[in-house]
């Protein structure tokens, strides 16, 4: 692989990049090309601050009392909706 | 999955392959809420989440007397779950092609640097990016994702599952989960940064 990469070449190998599953050299292309080249810089840092909000949506808190009560009546487990779900 | 919830009593396998009522029930509370909301995440619709949660623990239950333990519990379960929530997605729009695209979802072909939107949000203030508005226009960018597309996503980022986890889950090889990872990610990022973008035009008026 030639020494300078193009900006399609990132693109092929920035998921991989942000992931931090790239090989040495290649991440030190990558790197110098960054420093080089400002689209793919706002690229590479909006793929991961999307990837970031996504991965804190906020968490619900546990499952809805009524959809637990439906699916233990569909199962026939009817006797243990009083147990404590914990 | 991730062993959050482990139970105070390890559940016993050997019961809940006997069909022992009470093992059952509590292996519904223990994966019941996971499983939901897997669900909910594919189909963003809480009736068809609650659909995909009854249908899997049905599944499950007729099918653990065979179950043979190669993979966990869970595993096996999240398994029925995906299969459930896909096949669901199929029903419903069947012209959302889930296995002709394939080909082209799994080649590197048209993952192009042309056209990609260069607006530089990241610097928005938290409380507009994390915003209710923001939420609900991250949580339908997922259901314009092709259905193969999605169901990595979901698995590895949302989830948190490895690469390798997602390809055993979804019946792919490692290489073709990256790819569509990959497209994902970058189909994503582009439907932000359409949406971000207009955000950082108003508050640079502001």
């Amino acid at each position: 692989m030639s020494d300078h990469l193009d900006c399609q070449q990132l693109l092929s190998s920035i998921s991989d990049f942000v992931d931090g599953e790239l090989n040495p050299e290649l991440c030190r292309q990558i790197e110098q090309h960054l420093n080089e080249c400002e689209n793919c810089r706002i690229v590479i840092n909006t793929l991961r601050k999307t990837i970031d909000l996504y991965q804190h949506q906020p968490g619900n808190q546990g499952l809805p009392l009524e959809i637990r009560q439906r699916l233990f009546h569909r199962l026939h487990l009817e006797e243990f909706l009083n147990h404590d779900p914990g | 999955m991730n062993g959050e919830s482990i139970p105070e009593t390890p559940l016993s396998l050997e019961a809940l392959k006997k069909g022992d009522r009470h093992e059952l029930a509590r292996m519904v509370d223990l994966y019941s809420e996971k499983i939901y909301k897997l669900a909910l995440k594919f189909t963003n619709n809480p009736q068809d989440a609650e659909d995909v949660l009854q249908e899997t623990f049905l599944k499950a239950m007729r099918a653990l007397p065979e179950f043979e333990g190669r993979s966990s519990l869970s595993t096996w379960l999240y398994r029925i779950a995906v299969n459930e929530a896909l096949m669901l997605l199929r029903k419903q729009k069947p012209d959302l092609a889930l296995d002709t695209a394939v080909q082209e979802e799994d080649s590197e072909e048209g993952i192009s640097s042309n056209g990609l939107i260069l607006a530089d949000w990241c610097c928005l203030p938290e409380d507009e990016l994390l915003s209710e508005e923001s939420r609900r226009f991250l949580d339908q960018a997922i259901q314009h994702l092709p259905a193969t597309l999605r169901g990595v996503f979901i698995l590895r980022d949302l989830e948190g599952l490895s690469i390798k986890e997602t390809a055993e889950l979804l019946g792919l090889t490692e290489t073709n989960v990256k790819t569509r990872l990959l497209r994902a990610r970058l189909f994503l990022r582009q439907q932000l940064s359409r949406y971000f973008g207009e955000r950082l035009k108003e508050w640079e008026q502001k």
